[in-house]
């Protein structure tokens, strides 16, 4: 199947229309030792029957499992069913970016909205229409910081999910940026005298996730109070988005931007992508931050209309000056956070809290087996760090369910040797919690 | 149209909660009050109120299931909807990123399928699907340049880009320390030999070409350009978001491409969005292999998995794998396709487009009257002189006729740009009428500027205050 409507008497008028006598005469000016002889190694075309039989056999070779307690960075969460109907339509999908306002009102008024809610959540003033995911929204909030005061060392919590600190340093090497890791204190939050140490005047920004990467909610007001005193910003992220649904943001108690993981507002765990980058800041940092804003304004006779606005900081305008190279946005996916958070509404709050409610059921189950304890004794959300007898013997145990363990740190933690990060969100029930016990005990 | 937080009203919800089977615990207690927030102002509306607010929004926007969308450089071509209920399937939608990869086997199959595909398409060495777009796709490309360098013990601060180039081409070498250094056009509309000759040093890292370029025209001295970057020692860097072009008939890295990116959600159908998800894969030959981001996929027999030992990689530059659902829909396009699919859709594109250009040429300035790529760039200067009619104008005005504008005031070297890219997917009867309204806009803009000037008419809004949004932003709605 290949979707072009041309039938050869489409093709022969065309041709005359044109003033060539066979296809091949538009190419000429590939040079000739250029054109392809031999067709691409490519298997033959396939019907839409015979195209589903095939991608079914695929995705049937991925063994789905009957739950995960896995979360660390990506987290199962329920999504509604209107989620799933409004993102299908495809005046929606099938749209490009809003260039042309007056036929995109539909897509630029829900990122308006979208807008709105982020910013709320992450008590934040203002947020973007979106960017690629959690970890390069902060990496760009990091360089962003370092153009912004011409500086050049950014200091990043160890705490901080392993991936987004790599792409911290990918981004930041990229621009001649020194990255500086601050360990954790055994509570598990960032070590607030090895950060005094590091803080210093060439500090552009300091990173933090709160909840971390250990499940840990931060206290970010102390942590913001350094940063700010030597003249450095502080960005804070999230990792399950669903945390802000019952946590005080990070944007209440002095980060400057907020940034972190929506995947878990609407959008499908998708073996890692597409996710939605959320990025939030301090309403100062307006005409510098990367990615479209959509902006209200008014048409000629005065009705409410939206424009992707401010767009003398991006590429297309500002080419090497702009903030940064993002064009295309996570659109699709910030409409589904959107329509989410719009259906849960103040709903939200008690999901958050049945959250902590699995959780803290989970984790004192848990530590009811011989051998289990609490690595670090601060406040959670709906992930926790334990140590046990052998990590990677449990997760066998339950991958021979069909269950999903918990994330083995020592990958990333060599420190932490034996140790699982556990999640557990609304889709996992006290019988399955049961289950678990009993498969490992 | 209201807002959703103007139609909120305290007490609803379009979304329950399941009931607590486990018991509960004091939130106050096991969290710490000062880590709890206040309040939370979300809208509060039904469920029916939630789906007509949606589906309203929805009748207000215009996709290519609703019509013609010639905006040039953007390859908006049919999605197919198989694709989309394929990519829908629970195996591929279902899975955590950090399930154990013998049980994410049908996904790594997949990438490491769709990499060898790419591959062949476009004669590189080998591909990396991670980035998340096409401008991102471009940073890791970029990147890999960069760290190409670094490895050799080079420093080089010049990158090339040519004036017709896209702005992500500045901004994405911007972002990696380059200096942009303008490569000027010639008359044709192809590089200017002579300047390329002059800028060409051992100090410049690589120039960054499009091919075709923006004026849909293909660059008939490719062979000379890439002679002349790498006698310097310098890398071509492709930006293929034009490459709906040339599948099937000719191949980047034959034309000495050392590093090509592309949008799936261009050349691959994979559908835009409204502004993304996108899905920005990046090409190398062998020369900058070991620089591509981690992880990379490794196959030993018949077994997948992920690998993050290559010591001179540029690094992680996303979470996770990229955006792999978009990845399904292209892999599944290119199997619709096979092979000779894939070479017939670049020929009715470029087919497309030079007969819009033909049909068009007596009514708009043609400023590189040659055969073209998949995409033509008129100029409405003629409009402009004749009776002050700008090319925004017959932008808006096509909306009144049921189109999707082309791409406008873009490349930036053709003033009044009108770039279309009608793609293959469009039949001739669409070209004909297509050409039909612009050719009555040509013919209005003459008789009664002002007929055309006022449009559009038949939208929700008419045009918009962009330069009161500028002034007083109002990105986030504040109860009054």
């Amino acid at each position: 199947m290949d979707y072009c409507p041309h039938t050869s008497e489409d093709i022969k008028q065309m041709q005359a229309a044109i003033g060539i006598a066979s296809i091949d005469e538009l190419f000429a000016d590939i040079p000739q030792q250029f054109r392809l002889k031999q067709m691409l190694d490519i298997p033959d075309a396939l019907s839409e029957q015979e195209t589903i039989a095939v991608m079914s056999g695929i995705a049937s070779k991925n063994k789905l499992p009957q739950f995960t307690l896995t979360g660390a960075g990506a987290y199962h969460h329920f999504i509604p069913a209107v989620v799933g109907h409004i993102v299908g339509r495809a005046e929606f999908y099938t749209a490009y970016t809003p260039y042309q306002a007056e036929i995109s009102q539909g897509i630029l008024q829900a990122i308006y909205e979208y807008q709105t809610m982020i910013a709320h959540l992450t008590g934040t003033e203002i947020a973007n229409a979106s960017m690629y995911d959690g970890a390069s929204a902060m990496a760009e909030a990091a360089v962003l910081c370092a153009k912004m005061s011409n500086r050049t060392k950014i200091i990043v919590a160890r705490s901080v999910h392993p991936e987004y600190r790599q792409v911290v340093n990918t981004y930041s090497w990229a621009n001649g940026y020194k990255v500086v890791e601050i360990p954790y204190a055994p509570s598990g939050q960032i070590d607030l005298n090895a950060l005094q140490v590091e803080l210093d005047d060439q500090v552009a920004a300091v990173l933090v996730q709160s909840p971390n990467f250990f499940g840990v909610i931060e206290d970010i007001a102390p942590v913001a109070d350094a940063a700010h005193k030597k003249g450095a910003l502080l960005v804070a992220g999230f990792t399950d988005g669903t945390s802000l649904g019952i946590l005080k943001p990070a944007g209440e108690v002095g980060a400057d931007f907020v940034v972190g993981e929506g995947q878990s507002f609407g959008n499908p765990l998708n073996y890692g992508g597409p996710y939605l980058g959320v990025f939030a800041a301090k309403e100062k940092f307006m005409r510098r931050i990367p990615g479209r804003l959509v902006g209200a304004t008014v048409d000629k006779n005065g009705k409410r209309g939206f424009v992707l606005t401010l767009q003398t900081r991006e590429q297309h305008i500002r080419r090497e000056k702009a903030t940064s190279n993002i064009c295309s946005n996570e659109a699709l996916c910030a409409l589904a956070a959107g329509v989410y958070l719009a259906a849960l509404g103040k709903n939200l709050k008690r999901l958050a809290e049945l959250n902590i409610y699995k959780t803290q059921f989970l984790k004192n189950k848990l530590l009811g087996l011989t051998g289990w304890e609490e690595v670090f004794h601060s406040p959670v959300y709906n992930e926790f760090v334990l140590r046990c007898p052998d990590a990677k013997k449990v997760n066998k145990k339950l991958k021979k369910e069909g269950i999903i363990g918990g994330y083995e740190l020592q990958k990333d933690y060599p420190e932490l040797k034996n140790t699982l990060l556990f999640c557990a969100t609304e889709m996992v029930s006290k019988e399955d919690i049961d289950r678990v016990i009993e498969i490992i005990k | 149209m209201e807002l959703i937080f103007e139609i909120s009203r305290p007490g609803r919800s379009a979304a329950d909660i399941p009931a607590n089977d486990v018991p509960a615990v004091n939130i106050e207690a096991a969290i710490g009050s000062k880590y709890l927030r206040d309040d939370l102002d979300l809208p509060e509306v039904a469920e029916v109120d939630l789906v007509r607010h949606y589906t309203n929004l929805s009748r207000r926007n215009f996709g290519v299931d609703l019509g013609f969308y010639p905006l040039g450089s953007c390859t908006m071509k049919y999605n197919p909807k198989v694709n989309e209920n394929v990519a829908a399937l629970p195996g591929f939608t279902g899975l955590h990123p950090y399930v154990d990869t013998e049980s994410a086997q049908g996904n790594l199959q997949l990438i490491y399928e769709m990499q060898k595909y790419l591959c062949g398409i476009f004669g590189m060495a080998e591909f990396t699907l991670q980035p998340a777009a096409g401008a991102h796709g471009e940073l890791t490309g970029v990147m890999m340049i960069k760290k190409y360098f670094e490895k050799k013990g080079q420093k080089r601060r010049i990158v090339l880009i040519p004036d017709a180039a896209h702005g992500t081409n500045p901004a994405s070498s911007a972002l990696c320390g380059f200096e942009i250094v303008e490569l000027r056009s010639n008359r044709e509309g192809g590089v200017d030999i002579e300047h390329l000759h002059s800028l060409m040093t051992e100090d410049v890292a690589a120039l960054m070409l499009t091919n075709p370029n923006t004026l849909g025209l293909f660059e008939r001295n490719i062979e000379k350009v890439a002679a002349i970057v790498h006698s310097k020692g310098g890398l071509l860097y492709g930006d293929g978001a034009n490459a709906n072009a040339f599948m099937g008939e000719t191949r980047p890295g034959d034309l000495g491409f050392d590093v090509i990116q592309l949008n799936l959600h261009k050349t691959f159908s994979t559908p835009h969005g409204g502004g993304g998800p996108g899905s920005g894969p990046v090409g190398v030959g062998k020369a900058l292999v070991d620089f591509l981001p981690v992880p990379r996929i490794v196959k030993s027999s018949d077994k997948y998995d992920w690998s993050e030992k290559f010591p001179d990689t540029i690094g992680r530059i996303r979470s996770f794998y990229g955006n792999f659902n978009v990845i399904v829909k292209a892999y599944t396009y290119i199997r619709s396709l096979g092979a000779e699919g894939l070479k017939r859709a670049t020929e009715m594109a470029v087919l497309n487009a030079n007969y819009i250009k033909e049909k068009l040429k007596p009514y708009f300035d043609l400023p590189y009257d040659r055969i073209c790529m998949h995409e033509c760039v008129f100029s409405g200067n003629r409009q402009v002189a004749q009776s002050g009619v700008h090319t925004s104008d017959i932008a808006k005005k096509l909306i009144d006729y049921g189109y999707h504008p082309p791409t406008i005031y873009f490349p930036l070297i053709v003033h009044e740009a009108i770039m279309i890219e009608p793609t293959e997917t469009e039949s001739k009867e669409t070209l004909d009428t297509f050409c039909e309204a612009m050719i009555a806009i040509a013919k209005e803009a003459k008789e009664n500027p002002e007929g055309v000037k006022c449009a559009p008419v038949t939208t929700p809004v008419s045009r918009l205050d962009e330069v009161l949004a500028a002034r007083k932003p109002d990105v986030c709605w504040k109860k009054s």
